[in-house]
């Protein structure tokens, strides 16, 4: 009996076992799935949280319920791998073998890596929304805020969801706007950027976006350590930030087991082929989504596209074959923009998101950096689609590939 | 993309200003691209360029995370050599292309 192991069944991991479970036959091949944790988070859901417009029941949901019959799920933490022996270790003793490694075990914040930040404001007055419990906290904290300075920050890159943070700018103006306060709240953006965001057309877009809902942007701002005495963010360069209220997006790494096993870089993530998804180093372990270190968002969409080229990749080494199916760094992010509107980029390794519609050329029905009602609904119903059809590798009418047809150069 | 002249060397430059060929850079264009940001090159500064040509030329993404945390220099030490945006800067005087976080 041959035997895969996946890390992880998040997003990735889930997507990996049902698709291979479909096609490798079960007296041949073991599937064996390891998670630390029983439930499964609907991740963007998050950013919803804050604002009550989500409840835990829209985005929590057992694990187990998505991985496939036929599939092994062990509900345990990694302690380590030694991919020379293709050995994996558990935190309770238990040891797995593999002929195939998935690695999928993402990206998490780490509020400790910042002076501060996890001193005595942490969840009375800062905040994170990308756990479950830090947007729930905001969320009751929210609800008998009078108002006063609200700073967001994004302490490093990369992190997952590039636009979230924008997004969650975006939801807290119309909050404040609905609740009557927006008068007696200033909204400020830090960010290690130079502008709302990367590439030049979509910063502008969204740069416009945010200054024409008064909320300010201090750009370049890159964060050493949080006064929590006085209130403060403090940038390596001396500038300080006063915040009654701060919503931050604490430095993002890759799982602990990956630096106690010695497979990645300073931020934990693995040194992957940005085209084929296998460890740069070891021909049979492959690494799918966040945990990587592809130069591309990370987004769920993302992890979408490519588990297409993994999985392809992936049953050509099983089977001696080239590994020819290649990723070009496809991503495709629907923004919230407030008061039931969005806008949406696709972009990938070599174009940077452009204006356009999408998925059809010339028809859309979603506007690429437009703001529009319509990109909103498709955010809406991303999240019945991701725990529906996405999760459980349902075929979606989405092409992995990016495609130019559509876009305006 | 336009053409610049730097220590009588003509190169070709992006709109920001970013040296579109790694290989056309020497130390002499270094010194000159680093006038412009005013600042004055010193050993210390090239120890830290060179550390950044040779990972960025091998592929590997940089930040000023991992610049701080690499043995080389730490941030507080970065930010004191490039002020302000100090990969911007470093990559700029070092002849590579302008940092661009992943998205
Ligand atoms: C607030 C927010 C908003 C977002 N919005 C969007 C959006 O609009 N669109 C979009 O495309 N993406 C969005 N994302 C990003 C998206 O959720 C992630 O990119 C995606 O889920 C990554 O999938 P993954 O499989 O790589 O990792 P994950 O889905 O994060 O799964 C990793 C799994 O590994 C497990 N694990 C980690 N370490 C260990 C260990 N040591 N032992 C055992 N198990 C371990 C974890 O428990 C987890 O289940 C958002 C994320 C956040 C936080």
């Amino acid at each position: 009996m041959k035997k895969i192991v996946i890390l992880g069944a998040g997003t990735g991991g889930t997507i990996m076992a049902n698709e291979l479970r479909k096609v490798l036959e079960r007296d041949e091949w073991s599937i064996t799935v390891v998670d630390k944790d029983p439930n499964h988070y609907y991740q963007p859901g998050f950013l919803f949280i804050p604002f009550g417009i989500y409840t835990k029941h829209d985005v929590v949901k057992p694990k187990a319920s998505f991985i496939p019959a036929g599939v092994k799920f062990i509900i345990n933490g990694i302690d380590r791998v030694e991919p020379d022996k293709n050995t994996v270790y558990l935190t309770n003793g238990q040891i797995l073998e593999y002929d195939f490694l998935i690695v999928a075990t993402g990206t998490h914040i780490n509020p400790a890596e910042t002076p501060g930040l996890l001193g005595r404001e942490w969840r009375k007055s800062i905040f994170d929304f990308y756990t479950h419990e830090g947007a729930v906290a905001l969320q009751n904290f929210l609800k008998t805020w009078e108002g006063g300075d609200m700073v967001i920050n994004i302490a490093e890159l990369p992190f997952k969801c590039p636009v979230a943070p924008l997004e969650f700018a975006f939801l807290a103006d119309e909050f404040f706007v609905k609740k009557g306060i927006r008068d007696k709240v200033n909204i400020y953006y830090a960010t290690p950027l130079s502008g709302a965001f990367t590439k030049p057309k979509s910063s502008k877009m969204l740069g416009e976006l945010l200054q024409g809902k008064n909320i300010h942007i201090i750009p370049d701002f890159y964060l050493e350590r949080v006064d929590d005495e006085n209130k403060k963010i403090i940038s390596y360069d001396g500038r300080e930030v006063k915040f009654d209220l701060l919503t931050i997006i604490p430095v993002n790494m890759g799982a602990d087991w990956v630096a106690r096993s010695g497979m990645g870089d300073d931020m934990n993530y693995i040194a992957t082929d940005k085209y084929t998804l296998r460890s740069e180093k070891w021909e049979n372990v492959f690494v799918l989504g966040d945990a990587s270190n592809i130069p591309t968002s990370k987004a769920g969409s993302v992890v979408h596209f490519a588990s297409d080229v993994l999985f392809e990749n992936l049953m050509a080494a099983i089977e001696g074959r080239p590994l020819i199916a290649k990723f070009d760094g496809h991503s495709n992010c629907y923004i919230e923009t407030g008061f039931g509107k969005g806008s949406l980029i696709d972009f990938n390794y070599e174009t940077e998101p452009l204006p356009g519609t999408y998925p059809l050329p010339g028809i859309g029905p979603f506007g690429l950096l437009k703001n529009t009602r319509i990109n909103h609904y498709g955010k809406v119903m991303f999240r019945w689609i991701y725990w529906h059809l996405l999760l459980k590798g349902k075929e979606l009418p989405l092409e992995s590939q990016m495609t130019m047809a559509g876009k305006e150069l | 993309m336009a053409e610049k002249v730097y220590a009588g060397k003509a190169v070709s430059v992006t709109d920001d200003g970013y040296l579109t060929d790694p290989n056309q850079w020497t130390k002499e264009i270094a010194i000159e691209i680093a006038k412009e940001e005013g600042i004055e090159l010193t050993d210390k500064h090239f120890a830290v360029i060179e550390f950044i040509r040779e990972k960025t030329l091998k592929g590997e993404v940089l930040t000023i995370r991992t610049i701080g945390k690499s043995g080389m220099v730490d941030t507080k030490g970065f930010y004191e050599l490039f002020p302000g945006a100090p990969l911007k800067k470093a990559s700029r005087i070092a002849g590579i292309a302008k940092p661009s976080s992943c998205v």
